[in-house]
């Protein structure tokens, strides 16, 4: 091989050098094959005072797509007004829907089974197609508990829910189970070889991070003290141990996952505990929290013996909610769109009929 | 004005870039030069504006002193200057000087014949700063996008842009940058430790050489990078990090708006394992 060949461009340094950056730049590419590309020119939100780094940096690309996954269905029927006779005059075995006229009722039944039943299914999803007030299908108890919960949070969570509320569609978006749910992780082995921690799990709902992949059972379901921050920077002032920190770092990546901002949306991290310091998003994420704790002990866990057993998880526990379940990657669940204020049906002892979606200060414009 | 006698023969005439002979003098034991002039001019400038920002603000704490960049609306254009534009302005003196202090470093290894290894390795310095506070910022599509200047807020401002991306540790330049910075202070370590014990001996013991260099790390590893090597090795490792580090915060927006963490999910989907 003469001097000449070694310096042929295909094999020589360029190549070689070529070959380096390829291989660096790749996995950029990779990663973000499914998605659009994240390349300039993006969009970008301030949200504290300037020079902060309190921003949210989003790819218009990927707020096109979410603009088109949080599409509301129209309703089948317009709002029905509230006389003839009342529901529990015609039907049975009503425990949850006694206040609504029969039209009324029928017309949220026609709309559950849009939002939430298999379409080749229908009714008979939840009904006994002999006998529609008998409660012999599993679905039907779990619905009626359901729209109690739905109505509830209507009532009682305006604190997180605001002037926007909830309607099965939140969650369900058409599909019997909803997409995003959450079973207890199996505890890691008590063996030294293969103890893990409950980490190194990879999932989506956790941005595929080492944290504990669980936090949901502490803080979700239970109520333990998410705040562990230290309130001095010295020795001898951290309570909690770097397992708690993580397992509460891990449930902060899932809100942000969940509602597809960053930290920085409720947080300045200059010193995440202090309130006078945070956005006022903070505020509404804070009922959020005891709202989804409610969800779980209140409606999903006394459900655990009416789901067959194909439908719980690997430690025959029921399916529960997080926050991915309704936000579904927006900060505001169908992008604020109002439309509990169409199934009034839903509204439990609030009202819903003029008020629109957010407020400015609780709002952060996406798409 | 030598400060030692043989001194002034070093003090070649030429090699200038710009202007001549104009400014071809030593001042003190500082050679001074065009950009000797224009560095004190931006410096002065921007010190004096950075100290008329504080005057505007609240504080007179050092610590808390600090110029921030205009409100994202402003886009690429000029802010006032009570609202950024004095970031504005600072940024070009600091840019400004810290060019001209290169340039200069590039007058005096031209006078002495030497490569110019010193200023480039300066400028990968300037190119993360630059990175920093305007490609990144062009990149984004807003000066606001900078960092503030001042000693706490410049931290506050790094640790939230850190959490825009959920955990900056597994930002893939990052810990390349980061495994850099300990490689280049480990091997300086190598090295310093290395000359002492051999160069610096005890009263008494003879001063050994690059035999006794090179076969200690012969013993221990079976190799020697050798005297020229190490500060090959140096260089290349200390601007790596430099590098690298400027390579993390451009990336980190402009070709990725989610969490970190994420990124890694090509990883995780290797047909090696998944």
């Amino acid at each position: 091989m003469s001097f000449k060949d070694k310096r042929n461009p295909v094999s020589g340094r360029w190549a070689r050098t070529t070959g380096l950056i390829t291989m660096l730049i790749l996995p950029l590419g990779l990663a973000a094959c499914n998605d659009p590309v994240d390349v300039p020119p993006l969009d970008s939100q301030q949200i504290g005072y300037r020079g902060t780094g309190m921003e949210q940096v989003s790819n218009p690309g990927l707020d096109a797509l979410l603009v088109k996954l949080n599409e509301v269905p129209p309703p089948i029927y317009d709002p029905v007004p509230a006389d003839g006779p009342m529901a529990t005059e015609i039907y049975q075995n009503i425990q949850v829907l006694g206040d609504l006229t029969a039209d009324q009722f029928d017309r949220l039944m026609a709309h559950i089974t849009e939002w939430v039943a298999p379409p080749e299914q229908g009714c008979n999803y939840c009904h006994n197609p002999e006998n529609l007030a008998d409660d012999s299908v599993y679905t039907k108890v779990v619905a009626r508990s359901m729209i109690s919960m739905t109505r509830q949070i209507n009532s009682d969570w305006g604190d997180h829910v605001v002037q926007t509320g909830v309607t099965c569609y939140s969650c369900h978006r058409g599909a019997p189970v909803p997409a995003n749910i959450w079973f207890a992780a199996p505890p890691p082995t008590t063996k030294m070889v293969g103890w893990d921690g409950g980490q190194n799990h990879p999932v989506e709902a956790i941005n595929y991070s080492s944290l504990p992949v669980d936090p949901f059972s502490a803080y979700l379901l239970n109520d333990e003290a998410i705040r562990i921050a230290a309130p001095k920077a010295l020795p001898g002032a951290h309570d909690a141990p770097i397992q708690q920190t993580e397992k509460t770092y891990a449930l902060m990546i899932h809100m942000s996952q969940s509602l597809g901002v960053n930290c920085t949306f409720c947080h300045n991290s200059r010193s995440f505990g202090d309130w006078t310091q945070s956005p006022p998003q903070r505020t509404p994420a804070w009922h959020g929290i005891r709202m989804t704790r409610m969800i779980n002990q209140d409606h999903l866990k006394p459900l655990t013996d009416v789901f067959p057993e194909n439908r719980l998880g690997p430690l025959g526990d029921v399916a529960k909610v997080n926050c991915s379940t309704c936000h579904q990657g927006v900060n505001k669940p169908l992008l604020g769109a109002p439309m509990l204020r169409d199934h009034p049906e839903l509204w439990g002892t609030a009202d819903f009929s003029q008020k629109a979606s957010g407020t400015a200060a609780l709002t952060f414009e996406q798409p | 004005m030598a400060l030692l006698s043989f001194e002034r023969k070093y003090r070649v005439r030429g090699g200038t870039l710009v202007g001549g002979d104009l400014f071809d003098f030593w001042f003190g034991p500082f050679y001074v030069g065009f950009f000797g002039i224009t560095t004190l001019f931006f410096t002065a400038l921007g010190t004096a504006l950075i100290v008329y920002g504080a005057a505007l603000g609240p504080t007179w704490n050092l610590w808390q002193i600090s110029i921030a960049p205009p409100d994202l609306e402003y886009g690429l254009g000029l802010a006032p200057l009570k609202e950024g534009g004095l970031w504005q302005v600072i940024t070009i003196c600091a840019i400004g000087s810290f060019v001209s202090w290169a340039l200069r470093e590039v007058e005096i290894c031209r006078k002495l014949g030497i490569g110019y290894h010193v200023p480039i390795a300066f400028g990968f310095a300037i190119f993360a700063y630059v990175t920093l506070v305007v490609f990144r910022p062009l990149l984004l599509g807003a000066w606001g996008h900078g960092f503030p200047y001042g000693i706490i807020s410049h931290l506050d401002w790094v640790s939230n842009v850190g959490y825009q991306y959920l955990h900056f540790h597994y930002n893939p330049a990052h810990m390349i940058a980061v495994s850099f910075f300990f490689a280049t202070t480990f091997a300086l370590a190598l090295h310093g430790s290395l000359i002492l014990s051999s160069t610096n001996p005890r009263k008494g013991e003879p001063v050994k050489t690059a035999e006794h260099e090179n076969t200690f790390f012969r013993d221990v590893m079976g190799y020697s990078i050798g005297p020229l090597g190490i500060h090959r090795l140096g260089l290349f490792l200390a601007l790596s990090a430099g590098f690298w580090s400027a390579v993390c915060i451009v990336i980190s927006g402009p070709f990725w708006t989610r969490g970190w963490p994420e990124f890694w999910d090509w990883w995780l989907k290797l047909p090696v394992w998944s």
